[in-house]
This record gives C-alpha cells, structure tokens and sequence, in this order.
C-alpha cells in the first residue's frame, strides 16, 4: 500500500465532500465554511505535488483573508436565505445534468490521451525549496506580469473602498480646517453692560 | 485495492479538477439566485483549474504552472473582493440579493 496514494484518495475524498456541500448546503455561513475545509484539503493536495509556496499562500490569503471577507458579508447582510432556495429542487435536475455533461466531456478528453501514466515527478528537491524556484522564476521572467498584478490589487483595495464607503448623515465630524480659522471675533460678542449702583451703597 | 499501491499519476490530478469543475458548475446552476453562493462556486471552479496547473507544473517539472496559479490566486482575490463590495452596494440599493430582483434596466 502506498501512502502518498492512500493521502490522494483521503484528501481526494474530503474535498469532493466539502465542494458537494458548499453547494448544496441551506445555510451560506455552512457553505463558507465548507469552502474553507475544500480549500484546505486542496491546500494539502499542492503540498504534496510540492508547491509548498503556493500551498501556504492558498491558506493564508484563501482561508484567512477571502473567506472571512465572504463570512463577514454573510454575515452583514440581512437576507432571507430561505426565500432564495425556494426553487432549489426544480433546479437540481438541470443542474446535475450539467454537471454531468461537463464531467462527460472532461472524461472523453481525458480518456483519450492522459489516462496512462505521462511522466513520473522527479523525486529530487529543489535545492533552496519550491519558494526560492518559484521567486527566482517570478522576478526575472514574470516581473511585469507580476506588477500588473500589484496594480491589479491596488485597484481592487480603491474599487472596493469607493464603492462601500459612506457618509452617514446623523454622524457629526470635525472639521480641522474651520477649526483653525475661526478667529476671536465670530465665538465672542463684548457686550457693555451699564453697571447699577445697588442699594445700601455709596 | 490495487488502486492504492500506485502513488497519484497526472491523470488522478486531472480527474480530480474536472469532478470539482462539474461540481462547481452544478453548483452555479443549483443556486442561481444567490449571488453568494454563485461567487463561492466560481472561486470553486478557480480552484480546480489552479488544480490542473499545479499538477502538471509539477509532473512536467515546469515553474511556469506555478507562477501562472499565483496570478491567478491574485486576480481571484481581487474580484472577490470587489463582487462583494457590488454585493453590499446591491444589498443597500435593493434590499435583496436575489438575481431575479435584478430587472431595473428592464423598461
């Protein structure tokens, strides 16, 4: 029995489960955190295909930045899930018929020409790790598609704040500027007052 | 249990992509009027196409899969984030998330 086979089918199994629930589960909160355990078992599925980097980058930014933005606009929003499966079962037959299709064509062209064994993964570790391949080969090749990419998440950080943000009407701010230029003269009114002798004194 | 004696060929890791594709794309048709769960099976369906890039970066001992998963990772997070951000907006504006209700360019 080979153990990297049996971790396949184990961590094969798990994610086709969670992917299955992550779209068929009443709950979204169940879904996303289906996705979550989808994502890790496919984390360790690039582990052991050894892309260490991207494994702990699927992780780190998948699970912990993607997957709580999508828990925390489930979150958030005040939805009636209900109403939104209400057709969910007259949806399932053409649903699982297109799933089927495409699993059907996926097997024909798989079928024809992959599914004798291509090529044995060489066995040898890189020396410095799949982190230092994968960098040397994105910064000497790949660096402009690599700062478009930057550029990309930048516009994704000013998308996402210019479409969210608003000002709430009933929240009072400062205003640092106004605050600077008010002069003596606006806040404060001398008014004379003619003082009165009181009485008993003279 | 012979298919356990052999380690994971290319094509387990490519059958493996193509169940997750339909399961994804089932999932968008199950779910057509949530648009949450709609953007889940898509990032689902990036999932198994990184799947198929990995693998034969790996078998093909090529770093160009690897570097095209990472661009791909970087896009997805950026149009998740910016589809939720819609989704907020659409929330505010509709009150629903339903794609039906979506009809306001409908005369």
């Amino acid at each position: 029995m080979n153990a990297q086979a049996a971790l396949f089918y184990l961590f094969a199994a798990i994610l086709v489960f969670a992917a299955l629930r992550v779209v068929t589960s009443r709950n979204p909160v169940h879904s996303a955190l289906w996705l979550v355990l989808a994502f890790f078992t496919a984390a360790a599925h690039w582990l052991m295909l050894r892309a260490e980097f991207l494994a702990i980058a699927l992780v780190l930014v998948y699970v912990g930045a993607v997957m709580v933005l999508f828990l925390f606009v489930v979150m958030m929003l005040d939805v009636n899930f209900d109403s939104l499966r209400a057709q969910f079962r007259s949806y399932i037959p053409v649903g699982a018929t297109v799933g089927v299709l495409v699993l059907l064509e996926m097997a024909l062209v798989l079928l024809g020409s992959y599914l004798e064994p291509v090529t044995v993964p060489p066995s040898v570790a890189v020396p410095g790790g799949n982190t230092r391949a994968l960098g040397t080969v994105l910064y000497t090749d790949y660096v402009y598609p690599f700062e478009i990419a930057a550029v990309v998440l930048l516009v994704a950080i000013i998308a996402a704040i210019a479409l969210t943000h608003r000002k709430r009407r009933e929240t009072r701010y400062q205003d640092p500027g106004a605050q600077v230029k008010v002069r003596a003269k606006d806040r404060l009114r001398l008014v004379d007052v003619p003082s009165e002798k009181r009485e008993g004194q003279a | 249990m012979a298919f356990l004696s052999t380690a994971p060929t290319l094509s387990h890791y490519l059958v493996l992509g193509a169940i997750l594709f339909a399961i994804s794309m089932a999932g968008i048709f199950l779910n057509r009027k949530n648009v949450i769960i709609l953007l889940m099976a898509i990032e689902l369906m990036l999932l198994a196409v990184n799947m198929n890039f990995i693998a034969f970066s790996s078998f093909l001992d090529d770093m160009g899969g690897q570097v095209f998963v990472f661009f791909i990772l970087t896009v997805a997070a950026a149009e998740s984030a910016i589809g939720l951000a819609i989704l907020v907006l659409l929330f505010r504006n509709v009150g629903s998330i339903d794609v039906e209700d979506l009809d306001r360019l409908r005369g």
